[in-house]
């Protein structure tokens, strides 16, 4: 295809030029990116496209098919949308890296080998750090360093799996890889999952995602995770595992989103849950399941991106982001208050809105009758349920509603009003006319969301939710929110990582304090002391053996020797105070005549046999 | 500037009568879902779907237990804020 270019080059190049360009010109230009890049995938026939060869292998950055096509729409939807609301940000960083970071993502969804999948890969990991470096504070830069050392880790477990892949299969396509393949397919597997946040290795996200800048949280929930559970559709469609991982995932972080205080680390919590939904899907790996995946993808990035939009706002003018600080916000901010309604209806899947269209696919897939689906079908349902208090309620009751905090502000910029707008819209024209979202998927779809016990159980699980968090808070049954955090998996190397350094700096140091002292005092001390005087030091030594054994063995005299020991020690060290010159040379004497002595006997037994010892002698 | 905001302020649930009205709406939603699911044809895979108001048992437990369980998980895993400082 000669008119198209890649959709990442879009972003990628597009962002270099970003810097050059000031006030309404750099606006729209920021927003034409986009629309660009839409309108070039639009008119990219399905295929290979932009392959060539390098170093023998094929090099593939334009594989658009079915899978790939509505993931590439979503994320140049979404970059749209973000920088929408990130145009009043005056930090050209920021921009670049968002466009980065869109631009990687999209590179990862349209990339047919895994060199160039590595590649992008670790480009999305260092674009993204940046918008968590961008907020410029001491807690932000540490998160950002532990996020880019974190997802470092996930690459290189990405690439160790993808050398011993292609060593053997002599391949670098990317397709399905399943867990046949032994130990290259579960590296892969983990480096691909630490990316999806799938337990326990997505502590990175709820510790990272928080401390972004406002804008910056809106891209980042958006892109990491996402173009992970494309990944793994596309390599581990089938794969039983992540059914019960996914399983998990969508119901672990709902405690810890119960508990939460600060109010984007509880949207990321539940950003995890709806995750889980995605990797069971591609579990059970069915087409209405994989169907279910994408759909759910598509929509969980409209509202998250909504929910972290309104949210955002409120950390935009205020400041502040915890539940202990915030409440009574709908006051002054109706218009975000009723964004993030919108979004949190979304999130918890009622009917009329996105989720409801998407989560119910996956949760209907689960449905069957074989073990261990019924299992699953259960935990995918709690889990529906539990959306609504940890996002559906929680998030909008404790951020506008709830107990007045007293703030008193005002609505946001109008451009990041105008992009919330255009999220709740979308969000409730998929969930009104879901056809348009079911076109792209990459099965054809015969399964229809609106129907009357589809409803009506969606319905009774969600108001039955609700009224079961109403009860609990009037009856105080309900958690209070706490200034308090609550331990996850990073623990193990955020503790972990100070315990090696303790250990390196206590037990390890002593060891080698000691070592120091041994060689470097104790030793050559001994040897400088000996050699002040070396017969009299054998006396003392000898003596001091000799006072210990009668001592031990309780003969007589220790006393004797402990006096002459004392007497010894105290005059030590007497250089050669005793010595005599003439009893000096005459031991020089017999050194010497010893070395002649053995001088002969050498000369006789080497050449005595040969030459006769009467001509030498 | 502060009274130019007050002015602007939407109160509307602050009076203590309309959030009473906010519940009794939700709790007549409720009776109402109670009621209509016994008029709704169902299909589906599990009999235990087919149950009358099955979810909303189901709904309502889950989020109780989930409540509880959080609270027990509180208490092993709460530390305070400072705690990695």
């Amino acid at each position: 295809m000669i008119n198209s270019i890649p959709p990442a080059a879009i972003f990628i190049v597009g962002a270099l030029f970003i810097p050059l360009l000031k006030g309404k010109l750099k606006s729209a230009y920021m927003l034409f990116l986009p629309i660009l890049a839409f309108l070039n995938l639009f008119f990219t026939p399905e295929g290979i496209h932009w392959f060539f060869d390098f170093l023998g292998y094929q090099i593939i950055l334009g594989r658009v098919d079915k899978l790939s096509i509505p993931f590439g729409y979503i994320f140049i939807v979404i970059t749209f949308i973000a920088i929408l609301y990130a145009l009043q940000v005056k930090d050209d960083v920021q921009h670049m890296a968002g466009f980065f970071y869109a631009g990687s993502a999209l590179g990862i969804t349209f990339v047919g080998d895994f060199f160039s999948l590595f590649v992008f890969w670790e480009i999305l990991a260092i674009a993204s750090t940046f918008l968590i470096w961008s907020r410029r504070t001491p807690t932000s830069l540490q998160a950002g360093f532990r996020y880019i050392l974190i997802h470092i880790l996930g690459g290189l477990f990405l690439l160790a799996g993808i050398i011993i892949y292609v060593h053997n299969t002599g391949s670098i396509e990317f397709a399905h890889v399943g867990l046949e393949g032994g130990l290259s397919s579960y590296l892969i597997l983990i480096g691909f999952a630490l990316n999806a946040a799938i337990p326990p290795f997505h502590p990175w996200l709820v510790d990272a995602y928080p401390e972004a800048t406002v804008t910056g949280a809106v891209f980042l929930s958006a892109f990491t995770t996402k173009s992970a559970v494309y990944i793994l559709a596309r390599t581990f469609a089938g794969a039983e595992v992540l059914i019960w991982c996914g399983a998990f995932m969508t119901v672990m972080p709902i405690f810890y989103a119960l508990l939460e205080n600060d109010i984007r680390r509880v949207l990321s919590y539940s950003l995890i849950s709806q995750g889980g939904f995605m990797v069971t899907g591609i579990g059970i790996g069915t087409t209405l399941a994989l169907n279910g995946t994408v759909s759910h993808a598509f929509c969980c990035i409209m509202y998250q991106a909504l929910l972290f939009m309104s949210v955002g706002s409120v950390l935009y003018r205020t400041g502040k982001i915890k539940c202990t600080d915030l409440g009574g916000l709908y006051k002054t901010m109706p218009l975000s208050a009723l964004f993030c309604i919108i979004g949190a209806l979304s999130i918890s899947a009622f009917p009329l809105f996105n989720g409801f269209v998407s989560k119910s696919m996956i949760v209907s897939a689960a449905a069957h009758e074989n073990w261990p689906l019924p299992v699953i079908w259960f935990l995918l349902k709690l889990a529906s349920a539990g959306v609504v208090f940890h996002a559906g309620i929680k998030v909008p009751y404790f951020t506008f509603f709830g107990e007045d905090s007293g703030l008193r502000t005002k609505e946001p910029p109008l451009n990041m009003l105008l992009a919330m707008a255009i999220a709740s819209f979308l969000c409730i024209y998929l969930g009104l006319f879901p056809g348009l979202l079911y076109d792209i998927l990459p099965y054809p779809v015969d399964y229809v969301p609106y129907t009357g016990d589809h409803v009506m159980a969606q319905l009774q699980l969600l108001i039955f939710g609700a009224l079961a968090f109403t009860l609990m808070i009037l009856s105080g049954v309900y958690p209070a929110e706490l200034r308090a955090m609550n331990l996850d998996t990073d623990w193990f190397y955020r503790k972990g990582a100070r315990a090696f350094l303790w250990i390196l700096n206590n037990p390890m140091s002593r060891i080698g304090a000691v070592f120091s002292r041994v060689f470097f005092e104790t030793i050559p001390g001994a040897l400088s002391w000996l050699t002040k005087n070396p017969i009299e030091a054998a006396l003392i030594v000898g003596d001091t053996i000799l006072f210990i054994v009668l001592k031990i063995t309780g003969f007589g005299q220790a006393a004797e020797v402990k006096e002459r020991l004392l007497k010894q020690k105290a005059h030590y060290p007497s250089p050669l105070r005793y010595w005599q010159a003439s009893k000096a040379i005459s031991w020089v004497i017999v050194f010497l005549s010893f070395f002649l002595l053995m001088f002969y006997i050498w000369l006789i037994g080497n050449f005595g046999g040969q030459t006769g010892s009467g001509r030498l002698l | 500037m502060s009274k130019d905001l007050d002015r602007k302020v939407l109160t509307i649930f602050d009076s203590p009568v309309n959030r009473r009205r906010v519940r009794w709406i939700l709790f007549g939603v409720c009776l109402l879902l109670l009621v209509l699911d016994f008029f709704v044809p169902k299909h589906g895979e599990f009999y235990w779907k087919k149950a009358p108001n099955f979810f909303a048992g189901y709904g309502f437990i889950s989020c109780v237990s989930l409540i509880f369980i959080a609270k027990l998980l509180r208490k092993i895993l709460k530390r305070d804020e400072g705690y990695y400082d």
